[in-house]
């Protein structure tokens, strides 16, 4: 008894503290974005072209202690010759006020098709990579983050 | 001018693939975040950087403000010639700064 009311206190403060988090972002922010909002970005870089799986390998830390700089890695699998190499990476994210994260455009001369960066999250969610290669084919990976402490809601 | 990190290999033989990885030192201000007085902070974020080696652009990026404070980018090119490889980022005023690094290939 005494043992599970020891348990359910630093439970009930972080629900707290969650609680006082959410409080705070919808005052700052309007809306976040949604899984519609990214589609809607996801479709205004692809139109209706058809996104393959494969080739692009996102890297992201699975669990996340401070989502305010989160290490990021892109890469593509590729030749990075005229006839075949990745035209450009874009990086989307599903909560975030906005579903954009970054786009990096890429030449033949790169010689290795891979990107790294550092990124805000807001919240647990999904991060989505799609490459565009020069014959304008899609390729995506993408990979579930858990955020223990979101950007935004603290300095 | 802000404080710049470049980091690449001073000589490189001809063909090799090298890493170059820059940092700016810059708050990326998201513009979703409210200050002590309770009004929102305005946005101040780089949206855009550029590298290019010998004038040719080599490596471009359009960035928003999920992209972390001090923004980290890290990328390859193949050592083609010696030259200066130019990188320039771009803030939300339209100020640019530019910095240059000199390779030796050979």
């Amino acid at each position: 008894m005494d043992a599970g009311s020891k348990s359910a206190s630093p439970t009930r403060r972080l629900l707290l503290l969650a609680a006082a988090g959410f409080g705070f972002t919808s005052l700052a922010v309007p809306a976040a974005a949604t899984t519609t909002a990214m589609e809607e970005a996801i479709r205004a870089l692809t139109g209706e072209a058809v996104i393959n799986r494969g080739k692009v390998k996102l890297e992201l830390p699975p669990i996340v202690e401070n989502g305010n700089t989160v290490a990021l890695t892109v890469s593509v699998e590729s030749p990075m010759t005229e006839a075949d190499h990745v035209a450009s990476i874009h990086i989307f994210n599903q909560k975030n006020p906005q579903p954009y994260v970054a786009a990096f455009h890429l030449a033949p001369r790169a010689g290795k098709a891979a990107v790294s960066t550092r990124i805000r999250l807001t919240d647990s969610q999904r991060v989505i990579a799609i490459a565009r290669l020069g014959d304008g084919s899609f390729w995506s990976d993408s990979a579930d983050v858990i955020v223990t402490l979101a950007a935004c809601v603290e300095g | 001018m802000a404080r710049v990190l470049i980091n690449l290999p001073a000589q490189a033989t001809r063909g090799e693939v090298i890493e170059i990885k820059t940092l700016l030192a810059h708050p990326m201000e998201t513009g979703y975040r409210v200050g002590p007085t309770g009004t929102a902070i305005p946005r101040d974020i780089i949206n855009r950087f550029v590298c290019s080696y010998n004038g040719a652009e080599l490596f471009r990026a359009e960035l928003f403000p999920a992209i972390a404070a001090n923004p980290f980018i890290a990328f390859f090119t193949v050592a083609t010639e010696s030259g200066e490889l130019a990188f320039s980022w771009t803030d939300d005023h339209g100020e640019t700064q530019t910095e240059v690094r000199r390779i030796t290939v050979e």
